[in-house]
């Protein structure tokens, strides 16, 4: 059997804003090759977790240790980050996401730019180089910052809420593309979502967040062991009824 | 035109065209990232901090410069700092620090028999009152500014875009804020001689507004807020030589109109839309 190397471990982890705790002892493991759907009502605490894990606030108490080396890809919930007339093209945008790798002074190469070009081929957005990013659309930003995701071929893709804006046939496209990521390059994919049903058949594991931490494990033994749980009910039903239909047609 | 060349005849013109054009670089540098990050009338409030601890230096008997630096400076960093904690908006915060500033400087004037050519020179900038330490001070920080700016570009690009995603990719990004607030004091501090306390915030604001308006890519639309700061203060400081008029106020006024017929023009050729090969 195949050693699990762990991308990302998180201990006792809690959140502060102000005297309000967004996130309480959170403790958990992400390992290598992992398709993670991370759920939860709004308010609870999902982002705020993503964001602690990531670096953009401050942890009140515990840690997150990533494995030596361990390159991220982010894409933010609300792509839109500048006005219409911020002066900044497509291209350079994708290539901030280079820049955490550099070391001081962060020099720009041909090589990143060959990149970044091959990149917007790969996900059909060429037309979108040059560009300015404050005139793109809500969706075409969207996968500019999914370049800016993938530039620097990442270890560990976190992704909040990124079909959110998406109609279905181009959700469809964008979850096989994290597919195939996953299982081609073995990129650990972290997912924040609200549509378990949508991404049920990609994940192979679930943290539900309530606060604190309701749920960590397979997305198989999710259904079952939080049948009793009111989310359940209202948001992924039909993904546990979906899954449950799968179970029963196996010999 | 002849009587611009003789201009030059006079060392004090040439000590203003020196420490215009070093000003208006280091202006247009630190304003492009002021103004991407709403934070242009920080200049505004700071230049009226300046203005208070101007008619303090003079009614100490202290250089004003010197004097001006480290307190402006303070300003800065205090401005951001309460902006972070969210106790205070930032654009109040800078109303508040300008109004004392203003009623700082003017209780302190009074008090030191109104207000003096001195203190008039420095409020409205005077081409005159430049001496040669101002001119290698100026060319200095000018140089300093702009490899600063070099060496940290991608990170405050990136500050300026998105600090979120800035923090995430290990810029440090509470640093990098400081920096900006420090070297926006500084610029503002050095510029005061050729334009004015009053002014000065023309000159962080109007390069990069107006640049902006040619819709180009980050890097050109800098180069190009370089550019055109240079281009409003020579020929501003070359009106108000020509004209008799004083130099901070013609400088922004040349400024806007610059600004204006820029609007204008990419307006009605639509030259803004068009896309220029940029390698």
């Amino acid at each position: 059997m195949m050693k699990k190397i762990t991308n990302i471990k998180v201990d006792q982890l809690s959140v502060r804003y102000g005297k309000h705790l967004a996130v309480k002892d959170v403790t958990f493991e992400i390992n290598k090759g992992d398709f993670v759907g991370v759920i939860g009502e709004n308010g609870s605490g999902k982002t705020t977790l993503i964001k602690a894990i990531l670096g953009a606030i401050d942890i009140y108490k515990g840690s997150v240790i990533f494995e030596h080396n361990t390159r991220i890809g982010y894409l933010p919930q609300n792509v839109m980050r500048a006005d219409k007339i911020f002066p900044a093209t497509s291209m350079e945008v994708a290539l901030m996401g280079l820049l955490e790798r550099k070391n001081f002074p962060k020099i720009i190469s041909k090589k990143d730019k060959e990149k970044v070009v091959t990149l917007f081929k790969q996900l059909g957005i060429s037309s979108l180089l040059k560009k300015r990013i404050g005139e793109l659309s809500g969706g075409q930003q969207q996968r500019v910052m999914l370049a800016r995701a993938l530039v620097s071929d990442p270890d560990v893709l976190i992704l909040d809420e990124p079909t959110s804006a998406l109609d279905t046939v181009i959700e469809q496209t964008f979850l096989d593309t994290l597919k195939r990521l996953n299982e081609e390059r073995h990129t650990t994919i972290v997912l924040i979502t609200h549509d378990l049903a949508t991404v049920g058949a990609y994940i192979n594991k679930v943290i539900y967040m309530n606060q604190s931490l309701e749920y960590v494990g397979p997305f198989d033994d999710f259904c079952k062991t939080m049948s009793h749980s009111p989310y359940i009910h209202l948001h992924s039903k039909s993904a546990c009824s979906h899954q449950a239909i799968e179970e029963e047609g196996r010999p | 035109m002849e009587e611009l060349f003789t201009a030059f005849s006079y060392s004090f013109m040439i000590r203003a065209f020196v420490v215009g054009i070093a000003v208006a670089l280091s202006a247009s540098m630190i304003g492009s990232f002021l103004v991407l990050k709403k934070y242009s009338m920080i200049g505004h409030g700071l230049s009226h901090v300046a203005f208070a601890t101007v008619a303090l230096a003079l009614t100490l008997g202290s250089a004003p410069t010197l004097f001006t630096l480290p307190v402006v400076a303070f300003a800065a960093i205090l401005v951001l700092k309460v902006n972070e904690k969210a106790s205070v908006h930032g654009d109040s915060m800078i109303g508040l620090i300008a109004t004392m500033g203003i009623a700082l400087g003017t209780v302190l004037a009074s008090l030191n028999g109104g207000f003096n050519v001195d203190l008039y020179s420095y409020l409205f900038g005077s081409i005159l009152t430049i001496t040669r330490v101002d001119v290698w001070l100026s060319i200095s920080v000018s140089i300093g500014i702009l490899v600063l700016v070099g060496l940290f570009y991608q990170d405050l690009f990136v500050l300026v875009y998105d600090e979120e995603y800035a923090k995430i990719s290990g810029i440090k990004t509470e640093r990098l804020n400081v920096l900006l607030a420090i070297l926006t004091a500084v610029t503002i501090t050095i510029g005061i001689r050729v334009i004015g306390t009053m002014l000065i915030s023309s000159l962080i604001i109007f390069p990069m507004v107006t640049s902006m308006q040619f819709k180009r890519s980050f890097k050109v639309t800098l180069a190009l807020s370089g550019l055109v700061s240079i281009f409003n203060v020579v020929f501003g400081l070359s009106v108000s030589y020509l004209y008799n008029l004083p130099s901070g106020s013609t400088i922004v006024l040349f400024s806007g109109l610059v600004f204006i017929v820029v609007y204008l023009i990419v307006r009605l050729t639509s030259m803004g839309g068009v896309q220029i090969e940029e390698r």
